[in-house]
Order: C-alpha cells, then sequence, then structure tokens
C-alpha cells in the first residue's frame, strides 16, 4: 500500500472532438462489480444527444469523402493507441466486467485485435460486396457501397469494451459517422476510447461518445430525422420494440439486438448493415453490329 | 399539332388474352372464394369497361394462405437447388411463351401502352424469373456465408404501375432462396397475377409456394401482420412503408421497402441536348410518370435552360396519347381515377403556388382515366411540385448554375431512389455520382433496369435492394 493519494479522474463526455460535461450538469455514480464505487459518469440528456447528431453530421462529409485506403491508417492508428493504454484498458475492463486481471487482458487483446481487424476491412468492403454487373444491353454499370450517414450505436450492455468495439469500429470503417451510447453500467472503458480516439487521427465528430441512461438518450436519436441508422444492440426487447417504431418515421435502418459471442471473429454483417449499394449506369456506346475485331 | 403525316390507327388484339368473369383467390394450388365472400371490380383505366370480378381476401383467407405457405415451405426449402432451379427456369420459359397475352392482359388492366408492357414489362418479368433461377443452386457462392438459409414464409405487398414486374422482382428471389410465398397485388391491378397463379400450375409449381390474395390495404395489413410471416417485402408508397415499419418493430420479420421518390435528373450545359430530351421524356413520361425512381424534377444548367425547355416542348408536342393498346401510343391512362384526382390536385396545387404549367395541344378521349403530359417552370425548390411526389406525368423544371448546387438542390429531398447526370465530360459524371445520395444514378441515359443490377433507395425511399446478387440478401438469413 503506497502512502500516495492517487489523482481521480473526472470522466466526460465525448462530442465533436472535445470532451465537454453533461450538458445537464448530471452524473451518476459507476461502481465495479462488487459494488465499489469508481467514478462518477456523465448522464447525458437529449441536448447532449441532439448536440452529439450535429457533430456527427458535420463530420460525415470529410470522413466518409476520406480513401479508404486513408481511414483503414486512421483505424490502424486507433489499434497503436490502444495498444500503449493495454494496461489501463485491462484494469477497466476488470473493474467493469468483474473479471481477474488475467482474464480482463484476454478480453483487451482481443479488443485490440478487432480494431485491426476492422481496420484491414476499410478499402475491401467495397470489393467484396460491390461490382460491375453483366447487363443485358449496350451499358455499362457499377454498384458500390457508401456510408448510410450518422448511425447512432447502442453499445452492448455486458460487454463494454470488446462489445463496444465490436459494433463501433464496423460502422466507421466504413465511412459513417457515430453517436455512440456507452453501457449504461459500465461506461467508463468507453469513455476512456475516446480519449485514444482524440489522441489518435479520427477527425473530431467522426465518434460521439455518451454515457448515463441508455432509455433516455437513445429514444431521441431513434427520432432523430437527422439520424440514418441504429444499432439496438444495447437495448433490451421492450426499448428495441420503441425505438424501432421511433425509427420508422424516416426510415432509419434498423440493425435489431441479437444474441451475439463478441469473442468470435464476426462475419460482414456489422459491416454491411450501414451501407448503401448505389448503381451507376452509362451506356457503352457499342461499337455497332460487327462486333469486335479481336 | 397538326401533322402531314397522321398514323393510322395500328391497335394490338384482344383475342389472345381471355379473361374470365371472375376470379377467386389462389391458395395453396387452387383457385377459392374469399371466406367472406366479398369481391370487387377491376377495370380497364383507359375506357372504365369493368374487366372481372375478383374475390377480396379478408383476413381469414390471410391465415389460409400463410399456412398453405407454411406447409409448402418445409418441402420446398428443402428441394435441391437445382430442382428449385428448374421450377423457376420452366416459370420464366411459359413467360415467355405468353408474354403477348400477359403484355395485353397488363395493358388492359393498367392502362398503360402495349408499347411498354411488350418491349419493357415482360421481357425483364421473363429475364428476372431466368436471373434468379440460376441463382437456386448457387447460394453458397453468393458471399452471404457458406450455407445460407432461407428465412420462411414471405408477405410480399406490390403495387399497381408495374404489376407483373413487381411480382417477379419479389417472387423470383424468393423462391430461388427457398421460402414460399403470399403476395397481395395491387386491388386496381390483379389479374396478372391471378394468371401467374395459372402460370405456376402450368411449371408444375408444388402447392402452397406461391399464394395470391388480391385486396385492398386492409388485406395487405394483415398479411404484414400476420405472425407466421418471416419476411415482409413491399413496394409502394412512402406512409405505407412506414406503417409497415412500425407494424414488424419488435418482431424478427425481416423487412424490405421499395418506396417513393423524387428523382432529381440534372441537365449540364455541355450535355447531348438531344439525347438529354429523350432521357427526360423517358425519365417522367415512361408508364406515365408512375414510376417511383420517375426523374420528376428537372435540374437545368441555367445557360442552357431556354434552348432546352424549347427542344422538350417541341418533343412533347409529338407525344401521341390514347388508346394503350394501339401500338404507336406513346402515353396511357392514369391507373385510377383516385390517382387521377390525386395529380390533378397536386398540379393544381403547383398552379396556385405560382409555378407555371404547360402542356402540349392533347386532346384527351372522353372515357377513362387521362393526365396530359405536363411540364412546370417557374419552380422553386419550396413549392409542392418540386417536393412531392405526384405519381404522374407532371415534370418540375427547375435550374442551377454550379455542380455544386445542383447536387445541392437534388440532395435537397427527404426520399433518395433515384437521380440523372447529362454531361459529356466523364470526371464530371463520376465526381457528380459520387455525391449524390441515390440508390441508382443514371447518366446518359435513364430508367433503365437489369435483373443483374441492384435497384432500391436511400434515404426515405426505403432498405434493401432488389435485383443482382444483393437482392438474394432480403431472403435469406442474413
Amino acid at each position: 500500500m503506497s502512502d500516495r493519494l492517487s489523482v481521480f479522474k473526472t470522466y466526460k463526455l465525448y462530442v465533436g472532438g472535445k470532451f465537454p460535461r453533461s450538458e445537464s450538469g448530471r452524473v451518476y455514480e459507476v461502481t465495479d462489480s462488487k459494488g465499489k464505487w469508481l467514478a462518477n459518469a456523465p448522464q447525458s440528456s437529449r441536448k447532449d444527444a441532439r448536440d452529439a447528431v450535429v457533430a456527427a453530421r458535420k463530420a460525415f462529409g470529410g470522413w466518409s469523402g476520406a480513401t479508404a485506403y486513408n481511414r483503414g491508417q486512421v483505424l490502424y492508428r486507433v489499434a497503436e493507441m490502444l495498444e500503449g493504454r493495454r494496461d489501463q484498458f485491462i484494469r477497466e475492463v476488470a473493474d467493469a466486467e468483474g473479471l481477474s486481471k488475467s482474464k480482463a487482458a484476454v478480453v483487451v487483446d482481443a479488443t485490440i485485435d478487432r480494431w485491426v481487424w476492422y481496420a484491414g476491412w476499410t478499402d475491401k468492403i467495397a470489393q467484396v460486396v460491390g461490382g460491375g454487373n453483366p447487363v443485358a444491353g449496350p451499358y455499362f454499370n457499377l454498384s458500390s457501397p457508401e456510408p448510410t450517414g450518422v448511425v447512432a450505436v447502442l453499445a452492448p450492455q455486458e460487454s463494454s469494451f470488446l462489445g463496444l468495439v465490436s459494433v463501433l469500429a464496423p460502422v466507421i470503417a466504413t465511412g459513417n459517422t457515430a453517436v455512440v451510447i456507452a453501457s449504461e453500467k459500465s461506461p467508463l472503458p468507453a469513455l476512456s476510447l475516446a480519449e485514444v480516439l482524440a489522441t489518435s487521427d479520427v477527425p473530431g465528430g467522426v465518434v460521439n461518445v455518451l454515457s448515463g441512461r441508455t432509455a433516455e438518450i437513445a429514444a431521441p436519436l431513434a427520432a432523430h430525422q437527422d439520424v440514418n441508422a441504429i444499432d439496438l444492440a444495447g437495448a433490451d426487447d421492450v426499448l428495441a420494440k420503441e425505438l424501432e417504431i421511433a425509427a420508422a418515421d424516416n426510415l432509419k435502418r434498423v440493425l435489431r439486438p441479437q444474441p451475439v459471442d463478441y469473442a468470435e471473429t464476426p462475419g460482414t454483417d456489422r459491416l454491411t448493415a450501414f451501407l448503401e449499394t448505389k448503381t451507376v449506369w452509362h451506356p457503352t456506346g457499342s461499337l455497332g453490329a460487327s462486333g469486335s475485331a479481336y | 399539332m397538326a401533322s402531314a403525316f397522321e398514323y393510322a390507327p395500328a391497335p394490338e388484339s384482344r383475342s389472345v388474352v381471355d379473361i374470365a368473369p371472375s376470379y377467386g383467390l389462389f391458395i395453396d394450388g387452387e383457385f377459392v372464394e374469399a371466406a367472406d365472400g366479398k369481391v370487387f371490380k377491376t377495370v380497364s383505366p383507359s375506357t372504365e369497361e369493368v374487366l372481372s370480378e375478383i374475390a377480396q381476401a379478408g383476413a381469414e383467407d390471410v391465415d389460409r394462405a400463410v399456412k398453405a405457405a407454411r406447409r409448402a415451405f418445409e418441402k420446398w426449402s428443402a428441394l435441391p437447388g437445382s430442382e428449385r432451379a428448374k421450377y423457376l427456369f420452366r416459370i420464366a420459359r411459359v413467360i415467355q411463351e405468353r408474354s403477348r397475352e400477359l403484355a395485353v392482359l397488363e395493358t388492359l388492366d393498367n392502362g398503360k401502352p402495349i408499347r411498354e408492357t411488350r418491349d419493357a414489362d415482360l421481357p425483364l418479368v421473363a429475364a428476372h424469373f431466368f436471373y434468379y433461377a440460376g441463382w437456386a443452386d448457387k447460394l453458397d457462392h453468393a458471399g452471404f456465408g457458406s450455407s445460407p438459409k432461407p428465412l420462411g414464409v414471405a408477405g410480399q405487398v406490390i403495387p399497381w404501375n408495374f404489376p407483373l414486374l413487381m411480382l417477379a422482382w419479389k417472387i423470383a428471389p424468393a423462391l430461388a432462396t427457398g421460402n414460399t410465398v403470399v403476395l397481395k397485388p395491387a386491388e386496381t391491378t390483379p389479374l396478372s397475377a391471378l394468371f401467374f397463379a395459372d402460370i405456376c400450375r402450368q411449371a408444375g409449381l408444388p402447392k402452397g409456394v406461391v399464394n395470391i390474395l388480391p385486396g385492398y390495404g386492409d388485406t395487405g395489413a394483415a398479411l404484414v401482420a400476420h405472425p407466421d410471416v418471416n419476411k415482409v417485402a413491399f413496394t409502394g408508397s412512402t406512409a405505407v412503408g412506414k406503417e409497415i415499419a412500425r407494424t414488424v418493430a419488435g418482431s424478427r420479420k425481416k423487412l424490405t421497402l421499395e418506396l417513393g421518390g423524387k428523382g432529381a435528373n440534372i441537365v449540364f450545359d455541355d450535355a447531348p441536348i438531344d439525347q438529354a430530351v429523350e432521357g427526360i421524356v423517358s425519365g417522367i413520361f415512361f408508364n406515365q410518370g408512375q414510376v417511383c425512381c420517375a426523374g420528376s424534377r428537372l435540374l437545368v444548367q441555367e445557360s442552357i435552360q431556354d434552348e432546352l425547355l424549347e427542344s422538350l416542348k417541341r418533343r412533347l408536342s409529338t407525344l401521341r396519347l390514347g388508346d394503350p393498346l394501339d401500338k404507336n401510343t406513346d402515353i396511357g391512362a392514369i391507373n385510377s381515377e383516385e390517382q387521377l384526382a390525386r395529380i390533378t390536385s397536386l398540379v393544381e396545387r403547383g398552379e396556385a403556388e405560382g409555378a407555371e404549367r404547360w402542356s402540349p395541344a392533347c386532346e384527351l378521349p372522353a372515357a377513362g382515366y387521362w393526365f396530359a403530359p405536363t411540364l412546370f417552370t417557374n419552380v422553386t425548390q419550396a413549392h409542392t411540385v418540386a417536393r412531392d411526389e405526384i405519381f404522374g406525368p407532371v415534370l418540375s423544371v427547375l435550374t442551377f448554375r454550379t455542380p455544386d448546387e445542383a447536387v445541392a438542390k437534388a440532395n435537397n429531398t427527404p426520399y433518395g431512389l433515384s437521380a440523372g447526370i447529362w454531361t459529356e465530360k466523364g470526371s464530371r459524371i463520376l465526381a457528380v455520382a459520387n455525391k449524390l445520395r441515390a440508390g441508382v444514378v443514371w447518366s446518359n441515359t435513364f430508367n433503365k433496369f437489369d435483373p443483374t443490377s441492384p435497384f432500391g433507395g436511400y434515404k426515405e425511399s426505403g432498405f434493401g435492394r432488389e435485383g443482382g446478387r444483393h437482392g438474394l440478401e432480403a431472403y435469406l438469413d442474413v
């Protein structure tokens, strides 16, 4: 036991690349799995949610317009930063999820690897799900995936870090921007992830992290006219239904909650869930009936 | 406009199609009466002649049909894909064999010109079945994992603008992937779906795999809400699409929606004017403008507005409106009295709001539902005619000065289905196409469709894609 008094950290939200306190001035107590107080986390309001959407929309043009290669570089940089803070995350995940240090280390390693896995997808997904179509006529056309826009992400409640990254990384890897609601009970790994994002090369506003009561923050996001999609991973069945009904108002893309083992290597579902397919046509000006001479 | 050479009438013969005085619902391989005995009439929009009396499915019939589809699902989904493929190939062939009959039938029931049913709808209908037939035994290679599975019973609700084509878009991928189907055609155009039921019988399709339930909106609502339906596919209005999204919320039903649009057709100053004019015409007057991906907002670069409008007006004056069975007819009848009223009211609103209305000299037949091709100039983005989907032969003309302005105006809509770009400059096509928030972008062409090519919208034009490899996803457990 050291005599030195430790320095507490004030956890804050992450919106538009900045770390504001909640506009509401509210906080709530975050405890570890045994009920020991860990920190006061900001309890976000509807206004925080709306501010986050504004920031995410503002960032969308630049992020979606960046080359896929560039997005991959930026995401890989995040993994580098995560690796550097590995010990911090092991501590936070152990506290949040009641794991031993060694088990938490497995989770954190898997999380960093997950981030690297998604970083590598940025410049490949278009080739896997897009391509030329063999049209029956003198036309050339090409289907390409494009990000759908601003995605509200309800992070999984139990898997505070691996689950969070498993739902967040695919959203931004494909060029969307995100408003994330951290696990209600265990928001600290998410709030620390925000610090990693801020110190990597992810432009401000691409990811916005809110903590607080999931149901309270999710309601305005599900109903928001400038949110294009919502991932309901962190909602229970009752809340999910409510939010899905609200999401119908502007025909948001909805990813319903489903049982997921986040330790398993994911498929491409979460990448494609927030992509649109655009098909662009052009006449070929085919060279007459005689055909090619070759 | 008087012409030196008048066209003689060139009507297609009605004798190739034999419409029965009444039709039942198609459930479990049989035509049956509705449980409550309800019927409705379907009329020909060009003459208001009653074509047939159709059984109207109620909730009890929906339940019966879903049960039949559920029973059929077990065997159908267990068939080797190669066998399912052969059924689809058979259907495709029968459609080709009967395409003239179906084209005339569709023209009678829908009001669209025979030129379009014969040359566009029917070839595409057959092509869709051929395309998806080939997928049935190749699903492991479609990129959805090594053994993607069907979902079960698909409840499908389709609109009246392309009755048989929309049926093909829905049924072909559903069957190829091993699902069974309960389909509700629109109340104004049930006939070709019922003829399709007969094609299923000719092809020897197992009973219950395809069920057809004509009816109104309440029939569709009952189908969508049925607890034993696993997949809902809808093409129609955005308002109904939102209602359906609310209905299936919280269920495990997979949902795809193809909804409305307010497509921008952007013409730059270096565009090939003659081709652009043809593209504008096909963009908004194809199928009397009753097309969700219609190019209903013309965005013209200001410097060529006068020249383009002059050409466009000249071209519109040569369009021939009238008997849809006449092979020379370009513009047929509006599908229903109700739809005509909707178009009329929106156009009146356009005039009241100060937009300038123009139509070529055009004589409308005395009977039937008709609307002359119509052009609005002096339109701003705030005008109703520039914002609301009219679903009729009505084009709103807006202008722009720079490519950025064109993109901003094109995207200034809650919809995101289609767009057109007209320019000779390739880099401009690519730059603009990249920025447009629309699922289909036609450059230097418009309204082209192909079964290999995914089709569907961004934003409030719905979600999911039909056609191509992407179209399979809606019917698989992915």
